[in-house]
C-alpha cells in the first residue's frame, strides 16, 4: 500500500470571470522512503499540489490519503494535529519567525505538544546538530546567512520526527554552492529513511530525486517511475 | 518552549509595538484610577467640609403651639405649655445605631435678658461644638474660652456700644467681651453668646436646652433614618431634618461622581480602541507568521490562545502601570484641588480593579483580532506556497 495516495484530485480556482483548473483528475501513489521531485513550469499546479498534500487547501474533489488517513475527511483542527504529527514543511523563503532564535524556531512545532520543556530543548538541539548548526542556536534569523536559515527551517521540519517532509523550492533563494550543500543534506536524510516530496523547477537538482513527476496543466506529463531508467542492453 | 514563550518573545523583541499597546491601555486605566481616587478623596474632603457647614438635623421642644392666624393676618402665637429639652437626655443620641455618622451635637439655650438697659437675645452654647459647626463665623478677637467670656453679634455690639475687652454686667454676673462676630447677615448678628451653664443659670433654665443642632455626616446614610433613630431615644421632642441641606449635599457629591465616571468611561473607550486598532494591525502584519504556525500544526484555538495571551500580558502590565501612574497623578493634582490636608488611600481594591479592568478591556479589544487571526486561511497566509 502506498504511503501517500492521491485519488482523482481536482482543484479549480473560480474567479468572477472564469474558472482556472489547477489540478485535473490527478492520480499519484508515493511509497514510503521515496525522495520525490515534483517539477513543471510555473502554473502547472505543483504548488497547489503541495498545499493540498500539506492539508492547507481543500481540493475541489478527490481524496488525499496519507498513511490511510483521509486528510480532508478530518475537520480543520484535526487536520492541524495531522500536520503536526505527520508533516514537516520546508518553505521556499524559509519562513522563520523573526523574533525567535534558531533554537526557538526549531522548537516551534513542539510548542503545542505536551512534552517536558527539557526534552523539547534536547530534541531541538539534537536536530540542529544534525543539520550542522550547533554553534548558532542562540541567533535570531536576521543574524544568519541564507544557507543557515534554510538549515534552521529543515531542522524545524525534522524536530517532530514526521514521516513525511514537504519542501517547496528549498534552493530557490540560495546560491549554487549552498544549494548543493542543502540538497546533500536532504539526500542524507532520505538515505536515513525519510520520505520527502520536493517541489522545484530547478533542473539541476533533478539527479537527487529517486523519482521525478513533471506536471503540465494540472496533470502528470511524465513520471520517471513509469519510464524505468534505461538499462544497458546486453550485447 | 510553550505558547507563552512565543508570546513573550514576540512582545519582548518588538518593543515599539509593545510600548504602543501598553500606552494605549495605560492611559485609559490611569485616567480611571486618577478619577476614582480623586473623587474618593475629594468626596471625603467635601464631606468633611459639608459636615462643618452647619447642621442638618434640628431638635426642638415639642410644644402645642396655637397659631393665631386668620385671613392672612398673623396675630402672633400662643405657646401652650412649652416643654424644654432636658440636657441630660442628649447623651442618648450617642447611643443610636448610626451614631458614628454624627459629627457634632450642639445644644443651646436661648432667652431674653437686660443688658445695659436694653433687652437683648442671649444664647448659651457649648463653645467647642458651636464654633466647630459654624465655620462661617468670623470672630474678631477670641472665641469663647472661659466661663465668663462673651462674644457679641455685630449689630448688638454696635447697639450696646461694646468694644473688645469691655466688662459687661448681665444679671449680676460680670462677663468679659473677648470677641465680636463679623456681620453674618443673619440672626446671629443680634445675639450675645456665652457658655451654656452660665447662661442657663442666668435664664433660670438649669439642665434644659431650647434647641439642639445636629450635624450628621451623611455621604450615603439616609438622614431620615437618623431622624427616626434620634426620635426613638428622645421621646417628646421634635426631630426634623433640614431636607434642603441634605439633598444639596447629596446632589453635589452625586454630580461629581457621575462626572468622573463619564470622563473615565470615555477615556477607557479610547484606550480600548487603541488596543483594538493596534492588535488588528498586528494581526494583519502577522498574517504570514500565523500561516506558518498553522502549517506547523497549530490549531485555530492555539492561534487564538497565542494572541489573547499576548493581550493578557500587555493588559496586566498596563493595569499595574496604569494604577501607579493614576496614583501618581492623583498625588500631583490633589493639592491643586483642595486646600485641606487630605491623605491619599492606597486601596488594594482599586489596584485589583485596575488590573481587572485592563484585562477586561484588553481581552475584549483583542478578541475580534484573535478570532480573525485564527480564521486566516493558511494558504492565503503563505502566498509563497
Amino acid at each position: 500500500m502506498p504511503f501517500v495516495h492521491l485519488k482523482q484530485l481536482d482543484k479549480h480556482y473560480e474567479s468572477d470571470a472564469d474558472c482556472v483548473i489547477a489540478l485535473d483528475k490527478l492520480e499519484l501513489a508515493i511509497e514510503e522512503g521515496c525522495f520525490l521531485g515534483v517539477m513543471g513550469p510555473s502554473g502547472s499546479g505543483k504548488s497547489t499540489l503541495l498545499s493540498i498534500l500539506g492539508g492547507l487547501c481543500h481540493p475541489t474533489s478527490g481524496k488525499v490519503l496519507v498513511d490511510d488517513i483521509d486528510l480532508y475527511g478530518l475537520n480543520s483542527e484535526k487536520r492541524a494535529d495531522f500536520r503536526r504529527e505527520y508533516l514537516g514543511f520546508v518553505f521556499q523563503s524559509f519562513n522563520l519567525i523573526p523574533y525567535l532564535t534558531a533554537l526557538e524556531n526549531v522548537m516551534l512545532p513542539l510548542a503545542v505538544k505536551k512534552m517536558p520543556g527539557a526534552e523539547k530543548k534536547q530534541r531541538a538541539v539534537e536536530v540542529l546538530g544534525r543539520v550542522g548548526l550547533s554553534h548558532r542556536i542562540g541567533h535570531l534569523p536576521n543574524q544568519l546567512s541564507g544557507g543557515e536559515q534554510e538549515r534552521v527551517a529543515i531542522a524545524r521540519a525534522l524536530v517532530n520526527e514526521p514521516p513525511l517532509i514537504l519542501a517547496d523550492e528549498p534552493t530557490g533563494s540560495l546560491d549554487i554552492a549552498t544549494s548543493r550543500e542543502i540538497m546533500d543534506l536532504f539526500k542524507q536524510l532520505n538515505q536515513e529513511g525519510q520520505t520527502i516530496i520536493m517541489v522545484t523547477h530547478n533542473d539541476e537538482i533533478r539527479p537527487y530525486f529517486d523519482r521525478t513527476v513533471v506536471l503540465r496543466d494540472g496533470a502528470i506529463d511524465s513520471d520517471s517511475a513509469r519510464t524505468p531508467k534505461a538499462v544497458p542492453q546486453a550485447g | 518552549m510553550r505558547l507563552e514563550t512565543i508570546a513573550i518573545n514576540n512582545l519582548r523583541r518588538r518593543k515599539s509595538r509593545l510600548a504602543f499597546l501598553i500606552a494605549g491601555l495605560l492611559i485609559g486605566i490611569a485616567t480611571v484610577v486618577t478619577l476614582i481616587s480623586l473623587s474618593t478623596t475629594l468626596t471625603e474632603d467635601i464631606q468633611i467640609k459639608m459636615e462643618n457647614y452647619g447642621a442638618n438635623i434640628l431638635i426642638t421642644p415639642q410644644s402645642d403651639d396655637l397659631s393665631l392666624n386668620y385671613g392672612g393676618i398673623n396675630l402672633g402665637g400662643v405657646s401652650l405649655d412649652p416643654q424644654e429639652i432636658r440636657e441630660a437626655d442628649l447623651s442618648k443620641i450617642s447611643g443610636i445605631r448610626n451614631s458614628r455618622n454624627i459629627a457634632a451635637v450642639a445644644p443651646k439655650v436661648l432667652g431674653a435678658l437686660e443688658v445695659r438697659g436694653q433687652r437683648v437675645m442671649m444664647m448659651g452654647v457649648d463653645p467647642e461644638k458651636e464654633f466647630q459647626l459654624k465655620k462661617w463665623w468670623k470672630v474678631n478677637g477670641l472665641p469663647l474660652k472661659n466661663e465668663y467670656d462673651l462674644v457679641a453679634g455685630a449689630e448688638v455690639a454696635a447697639k450696646l456700644g461694646l468694644v473688645l475687652g469691655d466688662s459687661v454686667e448681665i444679671g449680676g454676673e460680670t462677663f468679659t467681651l473677648t470677641g465680636i462676630l463679623a456681620n453674618t447677615g443673619s440672626q446671629d448678628d443680634q445675639i450675645l453668646i456665652a457658655s451654656l451653664p452660665v447662661t442657663q443659670r442666668l435664664l433660670g433654665k438649669e439642665g434644659t436646652v431650647s434647641l439642639v443642632e445636629v450635624a450628621a455626616l451623611c455621604g450615603d446614610c439616609p438622614v431620615s433614618e437618623m431622624v427616626t433613630q434620634i426620635s426613638e431615644v428622645l421621646p417628646g421632642v421634635n426631630v426634623s431634618a433640614i431636607q434642603q441641606v441634605v439633598k444639596t449635599r447629596m446632589h453635589a457629591l452625586d454630580q461629581f461622581r457621575n462626572f468622573s465616571l463619564a470622563v473615565a468611561a470615555v477615556v477607557l473607550l479610547i484606550g480600548a480602541l487603541v488596543v483594538f486598532v493596534t492588535m488588528m494591525g498586528s494581526v494583519n502584519e502577522r498574517t504570514r507568521e500565523i500561516g506558518i504556525f498553522r502549517a506547523l500544526g497549530f490549531r485555530r484555538s492555539h492561534i487564538m490562545h497565542l494572541i489573547l495571551l499576548e493581550s493578557t500580558v500587555v493588559s496586566i502590565v498596563a493595569g499595574i502601570l496604569g494604577f501607579l501612574v493614576g496614583m501618581g497623578v492623583t498625588y500631583l493634582v490633589l493639592p491643586l484641588m483642595t486646600e485641606n490636608e487630605v491623605s491619599m488611600h492606597w486601596d488594594p481594591l482599586l489596584a485589583g480593579g485596575a488590573v481587572l479592568l485592563a484585562l477586561l478591556v484588553g481581552a475584549s479589544a483583542s478578541f475580534y483580532p484573535a478570532l480573525k487571526a485564527s480564521r486566516l486561511d493558511p494558504t492565503e497566509a503563505l502566498r509563497a506556497l
